[in-house]
């Protein structure tokens, strides 16, 4: 992985810690992503879920399966 | 405009309510009840002569000046001691007194130099005062005097002269009411008295004096002078601006000869410092004028190259051909641009404004990224607004005071008086801090506690105190079923109050001994009127945001939100962090804290700026600088800020800058970040800009020109061109107009504008129909975000872990005398006080590794390693080093790494596992940093300065 891969999966898999006690933690963690990731870090995201999403954690990965579907309806405004 | 130096009334106001009338010299005079009969007839404009009486200190009853004479009353009472009494008669002159008067003057004129120049200057008052008295002669032959002592050089801003001294004692007073130091007395007795810093072998430099100019503005005579102004001379000219350094935002008094600045003087009317300063606001202003300040723009083809100096026009034309060449070759996205918490809201309203609507991104970032943009999330998300709650008079009604994460009287000094001042009181405090802070224990305070965490242990720790204030029955039941979401609150209660929370079964984590926890969290429950200061010590940690969040928990919890005396309170590291934030300088959210994505909201913007917005969030500087690295990120334009030594990894830093094909920096001098820029556009100084800065309380107040600026432009206007070559087709001709957009389009600031500020001084935002005059305290009668939101904050450790290669846990933080990375400190005299970043070492660590006090020490990390010399002290626990980041040659933040917090990408500065070694000198990377850095300020055609 790169520099800046390995540091986008470290960062989600900590947001994802971080929100795991909200009451509707995989769309807090891809609320999240939406709000403050810039486009690219998320199709960076959504290329390395797509290969397999290796290092991520279960709820990061949930999350970003969950804005990636967003994003293909159209709905991935933030 | 002609000099006139502030009104004195000799006592403070009174605060008591109701008024009182008397005559004085046969006026009808209504004042408080309280007000001293000197102040009253001050008030009425009938001054009485005095000495030893300033109206920032209580009255003290000395030089017997003052004295008056009351009907019915038998003798002389001193006025400033006097109180008004209703009916009171009071005769300021008569035979007697003037007579009284004159022998009193007489006596003090025996022992002051009859060549004063203070006095012929008018910057002391005993010959004025001789004069009031109508003083003609002196009747005594020359006596014993002090005329010949020796004169106290040592302080580099001030000189003692005791020839002058009129041992009135309102320097001491100065010391220990206002400033809180105690480091003044009055040595010996009777005609041996003087006024002495510290022990007899102490100068004012070697004591414990702060030097934050107190003493000096108190002085009544030339005992106590800034240097300016025995070399310059008097002031002829004053306007008050505001502070360029810390987020207190003090207000002074810029007294002018010409265009040249003679002395900063706190002014007395300023809402933030109430007429007191710190060394850096007082007295740092040298770096305006500095040797090494940059004054014509450069440009250089690579880093490699010496600089070549252009015209403004050039370098303009140059950076927009630049920009608009990368973002032809690589995209829209490829280029950015960092606003400075330094520069005035309006500047960073401009810059941001330039991303958006001149690189059509949203690439824009500011420096509270790497230091309080957890405490806008935080806050944010509980109460619904991402500011502090209170203004810094609210402490004043505190009786309970939390300082956790924040170390005031080094980095908020102002501040810090205040809250010293209300300690006196008999306010309580407790301090959460892994060092000993000097609040700890200072003259007259001591911390009823102090909870010596583990760095990184934040969120355990208030998660302790909450679990104490839930399992005990001390939260404010009425106030959360009003204010706050029940159902919130009950899950919160359940998750703090288990079993696993509790301190003591959290204090292997913590390291807070128990008792101590459980002492500080019902104090801080039942004490009163209870307020949390908090600083970077919170925001700067991989849980930064949750740790703001649980502070708030805290005090909703408790009910201390929405009244004087209580509230959240960051306090704010630069001059504008509060401002630079409000301004929409973040990447996801415009003016307001408004997110991007809000279309009708951007809407509004784009018919104002006849421009279409790009919907999604940009980049934060960290993801600037890896898209850099990547290859994607291929220019930047940084106003104020000098990334490559304040944030953090510096390597990394270093790589993604010099990845960029055009960094433009936009700074007063050729600062590190500039070692690796393709184009310097010089900036101006707070001295030579019209604008606002809003400090920790959302304070909005006037910055004022008061001199040229250097290189020619205020750096809205430098901003304003670069978007004119750009094409953007900005006409902005003064400041005020910046400021009416921002309220044109920013609900908060929608009352705001430079002659609102220009009639009440300042105000604090929300400033709006609602709120016309501002809001000192917010959530009064609710939250912004309607009820008040208990987020669960589960503790999750940091990842930088200590190992047997790194035992030992480095925490940063700032000393009084430099400020940030020290651009501008390091170039006035306060080095005197601070040559170099030290790092602070407890004495079984260092005795482990063979270092004594002054050693040269190997500081090595996973990120990187550098050497400083230590300095053996248990201020700090076992297991814990501390530094600065002050000095470039030190590079503290080649050893930090990069892990940050999660919501905000705050950099974790103050926790970065490492080793301490004895080293024979710098580093490698000191060395070649060091070389790379004198290649890189080559100007051709220019002497290097030194």
């Amino acid at each position: 992985m790169s520099y800046t891969l390995d540091r986008l999966v470290y960062t989600v898999n900590q947001i994802a810690r971080n929100l795991a006690r909200e009451h509707d933690p995989e769309a807090a963690v891809a609320d999240h992503v939406a709000k403050f990731w810039d486009p690219r870090m998320r199709t960076l995201m959504f290329d390395h879920l797509a290969a397999g999403g290796k290092g991520l954690d279960p709820l990061a990965k949930a999350a970003l399966r969950r804005l990636a579907s967003a994003r293909i309806g159209g709905l991935d405004a933030g | 405009m002609g000099y006139e130096p502030q009104a004195d009334f000799g006592t403070p106001a009174s605060r008591a309510s109701g008024t009182v009338t008397l005559t004085i010299d046969g006026y009808d005079v209504t004042v408080a009840a309280g007000t001293t009969v000197m102040r009253a007839a001050a008030e009425a404009g009938l001054a009485i002569p005095k000495l030893c009486a300033t109206d920032s200190l209580k009255q003290f009853g000395s030089c017997r000046l003052c004295l008056v004479e009351i009907d019915g009353v038998r003798g002389t009472p001193a006025s400033c001691t006097l109180p008004v009494a209703e009916g009171m008669a009071v005769r300021t002159r008569s035979d007697q007194v003037d007579r009284l008067r004159r022998n009193v003057m007489e006596l003090y004129l025996t022992d002051h130099p009859a060549d004063c120049t203070a006095c012929a200057e008018g910057d002391c008052e005993v010959a004025a005062m001789a004069a009031t008295v109508g003083l003609e002669a002196i009747r005594y032959a020359p006596g014993e005097n002090h005329l010949c002592e020796d004169i106290d050089r040592s302080n580099p801003y001030f000189d003692f002269d005791p020839a002058k001294c009129i041992v009135c004692s309102r320097c001491v007073r100065a010391c220990d009411e206002v400033q809180g130091t105690f480091a003044l007395t009055i040595d010996g007795r009777g005609f041996a008295s003087k006024v002495s810093a510290g022990l007899p072998s102490d100068d004012f430099l070697t004591s414990e004096c702060v030097s934050c100019g107190a003493c000096v503005q108190a002085c009544p005579t030339g005992a106590l002078q800034e240097r300016t102004v025995k070399e310059l001379g008097m002031p002829e000219s004053a306007t008050v601006t505001t502070c360029g350094y810390c987020g207190v935002g003090c207000t002074f008094r810029a007294e002018m000869k010409g265009e040249q600045l003679i002395r900063m003087v706190p002014w007395k009317d300023g809402k933030a410092n109430r007429g007191h300063s710190c060394v850096k606001g007082r007295f740092a202003w040298g770096y305006a004028n500095h040797k090494e300040r940059i004054l014509n723009p450069m440009v250089r083809a690579s880093i490699d190259e010496p600089w070549r100096e252009v015209s403004w026009e050039e370098a303009l034309a140059h950076a927009a051909s630049e920009l608009k060449r990368i973002q032809a070759t690589y995209g829209r996205l490829s280029i950015g641009g960092i606003t400075s918490s330094r520069c005035t809201n309006e500047e960073t309203f401009l810059v941001q404004k330039l991303v958006r609507a001149g690189f059509s991104n949203n690439n824009v970032d500011t420096c509270a990224r790497v230091c309080h943009s957890p405490t806008g999330y935080g806050l944010k998300t509980t109460f619904g607004t991402s500011a502090g709650t209170q203004d810094f008079d609210s402490v004043d009604q505190a009786d309970v005071v939390m300082v956790i994460g924040a170390n005031p009287t080094d980095g908020h000094p102002v501040f810090a008086s205040r809250l010293k001042q209300r300690l006196r009181q008999g306010a309580k405090l407790i301090v959460a801090d892994p060092r000993r802070i000097d609040l700890v224990r200072a003259p007259h305070i001591e911390a009823a506690y102090h909870l010596p965490l583990r760095p990184g242990t934040n969120v355990a720790v208030l998660t302790a105190m909450a679990h104490v204030i839930v399992t005990e029955g001390l939260a404010d039941e009425a106030f959360i079923r009003d204010r706050c979401d029940w159902n919130e609150y009950r899950e919160w209660a359940e998750f703090v109050g288990d079993p696993r929370h509790s301190p003591e079964a959290l204090a292997p984590v913590t390291l807070v001994e128990p008792d101590a926890l459980r002492g500080a969290a019902r104090l801080y429950a039942t004490g009163g009127n209870a307020a949390i200061y908090y600083g970077l010590g919170v925001t700067e940690h991989s849980q930064g945001s949750s740790t703001v969040m649980a502070i708030a928990n805290l005090a909703m919890a408790t009910g201390n939100i929405g009244k004087p005396g209580v509230g959240v309170n960051p306090l704010r590291g630069q001059n504008n962090v509060q401002g630079s934030c409000d301004m929409g300088s973040f990447p996801h959210e415009l003016s307001g804290y408004r997110h991007i994505s809000d279309a009708s909201l951007r809407r509004m913007f784009e018919d104002d700026w006849g421009v279409p917005l790009d919907p999604e969030p940009g980049l934060r500087i960290n993801n600037m600088l890896d898209a850099a690295v990547d290859g994607v990120f291929k220019a930047l334009y940084i106003q104020g800020e000098d990334i490559l030594q304040s944030d953090p990894n510096t390597k990394h830093v270093a790589a993604g800058l010099a990845a960029m094909e055009c960094v433009i920096v936009h700074d007063l001098f050729l600062n590190e970040t500039a070692n690796y820029a393709h184009i310097f556009l010089p900036g101006s100084t707070f001295l030579e800009k019209n604008g606002t800065f809003t400090n920790a309380e959302r304070r909005i107040q006037p910055v004022r020109r008061v001199m040229t600026p250097l290189n020619g432009f205020e750096d809205w206007e430098v901003t304003q061109e670069l978007a004119n070559a750009l094409g953007l087709g900005w006409s902005y001709t003064h400041p005020s107009q910046i400021m009416d957009e921002i309220a044109r389009l920013t609900p908060t600031f929608a009352g705001v504008s430079f002659a609102k500020l220009d009639e009440l001084g300042s105000v604090q935002w929300p400033c709006n129909d609602a709120m016309p005059e501002g809001t000192p305290v917010m959530h009064i009668n609710g939250f912004v975000r309607g009820k008040g939101r208990f987020v669960v904050t589960d503790y999750i450790p940091t990842d930088e872990k200590t190992g047997p290669r790194f035992p030992l846990l480095l925490t940063t933080g700032r000393i009084l005398s430099q400020y940030n990375v020290g651009a501008q400190t390091r170039r006035t005299a306060n080095t005197v006080w601070h040559p170099e970043d030290l790092l602070e070492i407890h004495p079984h660590d260092a005795e482990e590794r063979g270092l004594r006090e002054g050693d040269w020490a190997r500081l090595a990390s996973r990120a990187g390693e550098t050497t400083l010399r230590v300095t053996v002290t248990d201020r700090v626990a076992p297991g814990v080093v501390y530094t600065t980041f002050h000095h470039p040659a030190t590079q503290a933040n080649v050893v930090t790494t990069e892990y940050s917090d999660w919501a905000t990408s705050c950099p974790e500065y103050k926790v970065t596992a490492v080793q301490v070694s004895p080293s024979n000198g710098p580093s490698d990377w000191q060395e070649s940093y060091e070389a790379l850095t004198e290649q890189s300020r080559r100007i051709a055609g220019v002497e290097a300065a030194e």
